[in-house]
């Protein structure tokens, strides 16, 4: 089971920002392990943040992200008690889906 | 919601009709929309191993200079595992945010999609192999523009 995304979303002057922590090794597939091994590529390769079901941000990544990627955005409306959701895939096919509610 | 889930096979369906070539095709005669492309080819873009290579995959041509997009990243840092990097830009209708760094082996870092009521502006953090030019793209109304930062590094984290 991947980690939840801790996810912050307030509310200030009509504008939505939202700070994202994806919990992820990001490993980029070229590192090796302490006996030589290299270390297959495992990392996020999609993401998608919705307001209410509303769609705020999409995003590909590869495999130059750094470990447990971190975001900033913001977005125009929203409300204390609104839904902000972060959805986001993998190359091994894994998802992880969390929400939180607008402070 | 049917947008609950991640929308793969549409993308895939996108890959599988044809590289940048026949999707450039489609797009001249107004067959498919452009912001069609950017999501069948951008996964191409990542495998690029010159800047130009990502750019064409991107389907960026000559991006000119803009005044509108702020990057801001560390002049010096110290550990390039995790680079801050904001990009602000105020262009009227900013769509896409693609970040690149020119001497990592995977130059394309990040692509964001900026639907309306979304705003220009992104924080993330990268990876960089070494000292190099972090390049953001932005796309606002159909063009593209870029601006780019040295930043240097000194212990790469790739």
């Amino acid at each position: 089971m991947p980690n939840p995304t801790k996810i912050r979303a307030t509310i200030n002057d009509g504008v939505t920002e939202v700070r994202v922590l994806m919990q992820h090794e990001m490993e980029n597939g070229r590192r090796k392990d302490e006996t030589g091994m290299l270390i297959p590529a495992w990392y996020i390769t999609e993401f998608k943040a919705q307001h209410n079901g509303r769609i705020v941000l999409e995003g590909q990544f590869g495999t130059s992200v750094s470990k447990n990627p971190y975001l900033i955005f913001r977005f125009r409306g929203g409300a204390a008690g609104d839904k902000v959701s972060i959805t986001w895939l993998d190359n091994r096919g894994e998802t992880q889906s969390d929400e939180v509610a607008v402070i | 919601m049917e947008k609950a889930e991640i929308d793969l096979g549409r993308r895939n369906a996108l890959k599988a009709s044809g590289g940048m070539g026949l999707l450039g095709l489609l797009v001249a005669a107004g067959l498919i929309q452009p912001n069609m492309v950017s999501a069948a080819s951008e996964r191409a873009a990542f495998e690029a191993k010159t800047l130009d290579e990502a750019f064409k995959a991107l389907g960026v041509f000559f991006p000119a200079n803009s005044p509108a997009i702020q990057l801001t990243a560390p002049e010096i840092a110290e550990n390039g595992a995790v680079v801050p990097i904001t990009v602000e830009s105020t262009l009227f209708r900013t769509e896409q945010i693609t970040i690149l760094v020119d001497k990592n082996p995977t130059m394309l870092v990040d692509n964001f999609f900026v639907p309306e009521g979304t705003e220009g502006f992104i924080t993330t953090r990268i990876k960089m192999a070494q000292t190099a030019s972090v390049i953001a793209l932005v796309k606002a109304d159909g063009k593209f523009y870029r601006v780019s930062k040295e930043v240097k590094v000194t212990a790469g984290g790739c």
